[in-house]
């Protein structure tokens, strides 16, 4: 069966270069839909996204990303991933209640609000320890903490620069892991492929230039990110995990994740698996799974 | 092959192109983003947000 797709992006990185060549060989029929370009009124869908069997979510810019699946599902489009799950990833507070709600290893963390409970959250940490903007990526404004001077001054720049966001204070504890984490793509629990992320540096983010090779997924790990995406409500998502002394733990879910690494160090296809996954999504709508509509034409505001 | 909007360069463009994808420029190094495809359009790339990224 060929699917009518609708693709949300604000820039085609070459993952979405790969996911569209790979529906495009396929024979799917590709509706490219640039958020920039949409206005989005709360009680009727834009003609472009009218019957559409599915939609899948790449914005880049995570408030796109949030706001947009919000209003699909209002639409009544079927949207991956879900509004749910991207306003849990999209948010690391989210994501840490989440997975620590439904038994997940995650790091230990504190949430300030002022400098000065800030201060006192990292003090209690201990050196080193870790300072999270809530909503970032690839690695970007994470600080790792070695001393109270060093905590009195990034507490100082984020309280005077930052965006009000980054007056909401994500300390963690800081995991010694052995000098890589592991990143397994998933798709309703399910992964599709995993890779080992090396670097000498502490940040081991694929953005930031670490090494990757491929990741053996043993049962322990296929169980974390099956519990994991399951907290955070499913979909196609990148679940980060390091190792500690007594076991994995979980640090990220990513709900817009890149995949163009992974596919670079594993023999898996993993365009072609999200694809597999994305038409099984698809024919479960058209069949009727969980009450959407797939008629464009019968779009209804639901909530 | 187009213009570089930024400064005017040549820039190369590969085959599969697509709207949205970012290119660099050789000459001058700017970001540029790509409109239009047939023919190849190019403006400016926007800025990294802080938002931006998986």
């Amino acid at each position: 069966m060929t699917v009518k797709i609708g693709v949300l992006y604000s820039r085609i990185r070459a993952d979405e270069k790969l996911l569209l060549s790979e529906l495009r060989e396929r024979g799917h029929e590709v509706v490219k839909i640039d958020v920039r370009d949409l206005a989005l009124a709360v009680d009727e869908a834009p003609e472009i996204l009218a019957d559409l069997d599915i939609v899948v979510d790449r914005c880049l810019a995570t408030s796109r990303s949030v706001y947009v699946t919000q209003f699909l599902s209002a639409y009544g489009v079927p949207v991956v991933n879900g509004p749910e799950t991207a306003t849990v990833c999209a948010d690391k507070v989210r994501t840490s209640l989440a997975l620590d709600g439904a038994g997940v290893p995650t790091p230990a963390t504190n949430v300030a609000f002022t400098t000065d409970s800030a201060l006192a959250a990292i003090e209690s940490f201990g050196y080193p320890c870790v300072l999270k903007p809530v909503v970032g990526s690839w690695g970007r404004l994470m600080a790792k903490i070695d001393s109270r001077s060093a905590a009195e001054a990034i507490l100082e720049h984020k309280s005077t620069l930052g965006h009000y966001e980054h007056k909401v204070f994500y300390v963690q504890e800081f995991v010694e892991k052995p000098g890589r984490d592991l990143r397994v793509v998933a798709v309703d629990g399910e992964p599709i492929a995993g890779m080992v992320r090396s670097s000498d540096h502490w940040i081991t983010n694929a953005a930031a230039g670490a090494e990757t090779t491929a990741l053996e997924i043993d049962d322990e790990i296929a169980d974390l990110v099956a519990a994991a995406s399951d907290a955070v409500g499913g979909g196609l998502l990148g679940v980060d995990l390091m190792e500690t002394d007594d076991g994995y733990t979980v640090h990220e879910v990513n709900h817009t994740v890149e995949f163009k690494a992974l596919n670079g160090s594993v023999d898996v296809d993993v365009p072609a698996a999200v694809v597999d996954w994305l038409e099984a999504k698809a024919a479960a709508e058209a069949a009727g799974e969980d009450g959407e509509t797939t008629d464009g034409t019968e779009l209804e505001v639901t909530h | 092959m187009t213009t570089c909007p930024e400064c005017g360069a040549d820039v190369t463009l590969h085959d599969d192109l697509e709207a949205g994808e970012i290119v660099d420029c050789t000459t001058c190094g700017v970001e540029l983003e790509v409109i239009e495809t047939a023919p190849p359009v190019l403006d400016r790339a926007p800025e990294l947000e802080e938002d931006w990224g998986e």
